[in-house]
């Protein structure tokens, strides 16, 4: 598939060139004669199992269509028709366990269509091609809603609500929109600052103003916004890192994942970050195989994703399992931690092995330890609740209907803060289409 | 291993294969890289008198599928642009350096019996095996008043056959255009004449592809275009069907033929020999890959007829004439029924949708706890094949007859075909 080398060609440490090498496109794009080959192979299935497997039901065997006729442009309307973000979700799209897990060649020729490959190319196209956007607004309602959270859910929920001819207001904390596609995923599935670009082609369309440095409970509550604006959803996702709950986690040099992804996607100079020499990661989401794999890419020498499960039990896709091998990462399954170990900085994990007995995970008495010198800790964000004391919040999560309204009238809420369906990029811009269109029907009745 | 030796107008040659009058038969380079290839024989690429035609840039337009194959090519190329010397004396060199190769010198004048006889004597004199009319060139020779323009009076095939017939004693062939409603008449006035043998189809007229940016049909020449022959595998169904005709019909049954149109695979030859070929030309196929499709065409051939135990050409040529028929031949009680196989189903869907949208909605689908379900309701299913035809995967979706023991009934004694529209037929006829 083309990854690139993680090693130093000279067996010395890796260069500057050779780190920023690592962090450019995992996935160089295809080709124009790959881009050819690969969507003439597609059956144009009649309801296609993809786009039922999308969360935002982009129209696949339509969109590669388009592109086998070459009108790469057309493809990317019906792309981004549907999901605003398509550029993103085609670079880090679990497409394995979505659309291309459907294709209806994974049986016929042991081998899916490459959708995501193909979308990029589309979307790609368009973006560096179009002089304006392409979709056009509506005429102005006068209405304007608050939007908190600039990531993807609230993006395009901004986007569909802007084209329905509302005025909107986005309130960010941070000082750059995008939320988690900005900050928070691998930097070799957004290469070229891409987040950034998709950003600025999303507000393309008009009516959408960010309001960046305004963190919800900070600068303002849920209450004022609703005094100002004829209705509000919530994109906040979540953004509280679970803490281990052991001893030896305030030791120099452990550290959540995400703040290690987030200080790689917003560094200058990559070589200037050090992963250290011993690497731990401990959780078996995506966000540990992105944490552990960049670690592997700035020059780590051990890198040990440790996982308190198995293989089929971890968050994270096969795919990235496999990424993470390829990468030179040490998966150890079975294992939980006990304790962090060090005086001021952190120098080894002991670990129990674990095992299912009867359905329940139980720890065997089995100890292990691991040297570590940085420890990024990956086991889940939760739900920042304080400020939202008027809603009702289930399993830790805003609990919505299926429009997401939430139990205030005219405040919804999509995203990683409510639950849906997987925490995925694609189901955050699914949420925030939805809500969109409920806001607009609200707003129209 | 079976015996590939073919007869054709009295010439034999070591294989069926013998490349068509076109650019890869221009001169004696392209031919002797033929010959070292393997292929048996070539037919010249077509001589005038001098002085030479002059071609154009660019020659060739493509119609390609969605991915990366070419149906068929159409060209603008006219007739050889040497001088006619130069090609008798490469012809008279290649003859001797290859002396089991067949050589047919192909060629083309104005309409005037002494041009034709002169040219006729002079290629005949080259030492070529036979000499092909070339009455097709469905582009700029015929605004001469030549090519096609010849080919589509049978009047003027048969003179121009005639004519060379008189002043030659080797083997004629003339080459038929299909651009003409009834092929059947042009190969009448080609046997009248004298013909040996038929040789068909030259090109198809054409407009490949328009260029959208230029505004003019491709391919382009300075900013414009022209109408061109159009050759390869799109157009081998046009081929078998003209060469099935003479075949099967009395008045044209005495004329080899020598068949052309889309031949890219020995299956594509193994069709035209069934339905009654004596030999193949083949160019299309040559210009897209080289000459080294030569050795599949013949290994293939080779094998197919060892698989079926044909040990000569002679053995199943004209095997599928007996059952090419007029359609109120057919039997109208005959009922096939269309059968999914549902392990080997990937879902895909495209049986259902096109037997839905565009036939006789024979084809339920169904949503099952592991996935989709595809059945055919028999009573509706009226044996058309779209479904077979459209399914990716191979065997799949099979036809399968309804035992229902009814007669052999064709059209003409059918109940339904009522006194009136008998009449009307017979009227037609």
């Amino acid at each position: 598939m083309g990854e690139r080398s993680v090693h130093s060609k000279t067996g010395g440490t890796l260069s500057a060139q050779e780190i920023a090498d690592n962090f450019d496109d995992l996935h160089p794009p295809l080709s124009a004669q790959q881009v050819q080959v690969e969507a003439s192979r597609c059956l144009f299935c009649y309801d296609a199992p993809c786009v039922t497997a999308c969360p935002t039901s982009i129209d696949i065997p339509k969109f590669i269509r388009q592109i086998a006729t070459e009108n790469l442009t057309g493809a990317a309307k019906s792309i981004l028709s549907a999901n605003i973000m398509g550029g993103t979700c085609a670079r880090a799209c679990p497409t394995e366990i979505l659309c291309e897990e459907k294709c209806v060649l994974n049986t016929g020729e042991h081998q899916p269509i490459e959708i995501g490959a193909l979308q990029r190319s589309a979307v790609d196209h368009l973006m560096e091609t179009t002089t304006s956007h392409p979709f056009v607004r509506a005429s102005r309602t006068g209405k304007t809603i608050g939007v908190i959270g600039a990531g993807p859910a609230s993006l395009a929920c901004a986007h569909e609500l802007a084209l329905g001819g509302h005025d909107v207001i986005v309130y960010e904390a941070k000082s750059k929109a995008g939320g988690l596609n900005e900050y928070g995923l691998a930097a070799y599935k957004m290469a070229g600052g891409f987040a950034a670009k998709e950003v600025a082609f999303i507000l393309d369309i008009g009516g959408i103003d960010i309001k960046n440095g305004q963190a919800l409970g900070r600068d303002f509550s849920l209450e004022d916004l609703r005094g100002k604006h004829d209705a509000i959803f919530i994109g906040i996702g979540v953004t509280n890192p679970r803490a281990l709950g052991i001893a030896g986690e305030d030791l120099d040099g452990v550290s959540n994942a995400l703040d290690f992804i987030e200080a790689i996607r917003q560094a200058d100079d990559l070589s200037k970050i050090i992963p250290g020499d011993d690497v731990v990661i401990i959780g078996g989401g995506n966000t540990a195989i992105d944490a552990a794999v960049q670690a592997k890419r700035l020059g780590a020498e051990n890198v040990t994703l440790a996982y308190r499960r198995g293989p089929s039990q971890m968050g994270a896709t096969q795919w990235e399992q496999d990424l993470a091998a390829t990468n030179g990462v040490v998966i150890k399954h079975w294992v939980s931690p006990l304790t962090i170990l060090g005086e001021e900085h952190v120098k080894s994990v002991e670990f129990e092995h674990m095992r299912l007995e009867g359905g329940v995970l139980t720890g065997s008495g089995a100890k292990l330890s691991i040297n570590a010198d940085r420890v990024y800790k990956a086991v889940g964000q939760t739900l920042i609740s304080d400020d939202l004391a008027d809603l009702t919040i289930e399993h830790g999560k805003i609990a919505v209907d299926a429009g997401g309204l939430t139990a205030l009238p005219n405040v919804y809420a999509g995203g990683d803060c409510i639950q849906s369906g997987e925490d995925l990029t694609v189901q955050a811009v699914a949420d925030g289409k939805k809500s969109a269109q409920a806001i607009h029907a609200m707003l129209e009745a | 291993m079976a015996d590939l030796r073919c007869t054709i107008a009295g010439i034999e040659s070591i294989n069926p294969f013998w490349l068509a009058s076109a650019p890869p038969t221009d001169k004696q380079y392209n031919v002797e890289r033929a010959f070292t290839a393997g292929w048996g024989g070539v037919v010249w690429k077509t001589l005038g008198a001098d002085p030479p035609v002059v071609n154009v840039s660019s020659r060739y337009g493509v119609h390609k599928d969605t991915g990366r194959g070419i149906l068929g090519i159409n060209n603008i190329e006219l007739i050889s642009d040497r001088p006619l010397e130069v090609n008798l004396r490469e012809i008279e060199q290649v003859r001797k350096n290859w002396p089991d190769r067949i050589i047919i010198g192909s060629m083309m004048a104005p309409v005037e019996e002494e041009l034709w006889k002169d040219l006729a004597i002079k290629i005949a004199n080259s030492g070529v095996h036979g000499i092909e009319l070339n009455l097709g060139c469905p582009h700029g020779m015929c605004e001469r008043g030549m090519g096609s323009a010849i080919g589509q009076v049978p009047e003027l095939v048969e003179n121009t056959t005639r004519w060379v017939r008189e002043v030659v004693d080797i083997p004629v062939f003339t080459k038929l255009t299909p651009n003409t409603t009834d092929i059947l008449l042009p190969a009448e006035a080609a046997f009248k004449g004298g013909a040996h043998a038929v040789a068909l189809i030259n090109t198809v007229n054409s407009i490949i592809n328009v260029d959208l940016d230029a505004m003019a049909p491709t391919p382009t020449v300075d900013g414009k275009g022209s109408h061109g022959g159009y050759c390869g595998s799109a157009v081998k169904p046009i081929a078998l069907h003209m060469v099935a005709e003479i075949a099967r019909t009395a008045e044209t049954q005495g004329l080899d033929i020598s068949a052309i149109g889309g031949i890219t695979t020995w299956k594509d030859a193994a069709e035209f020999i069934a339905l009654g070929a004596n030999a193949l030309q083949v160019c299309t196929a040559a210009m897209l890959y080289g000459f080294k499709i030569i050795e599949d065409l013949n290994e293939g051939l080779s094998d197919f007829m060892d698989a079926k135990g044909y040990k000569t050409i002679e053995d199943f040529r004209g095997k599928a004439l007996p059952n090419t028929v007029n359609w109120n031949d057919l039997n109208m009680n005959y009922d096939l029924k269309a059968k999914i196989d549902k392990d080997a189903c990937i879902e895909c869907g495209r049986c259902h949708i096109v037997c839905e949208d565009t036939s006789h909605q024979a084809i339920t689908i169904e949503t099952t706890e592991t996935g989709r379900e595809f059945t055919v309701i028999d009573d509706e299913c009226v044996g058309c094949n779209l479904c077979q035809h459209v399914c990716p995967v191979p065997d799949c979706i099979t036809m399968e007859p309804l035992e229902n023991d009814l007669p052999y009934v064709t059209w003409p004694n059918h109940p339904k075909n009522c006194p009136i529209s008998k009449k009307v037929a017979e009227k037609v006829k």
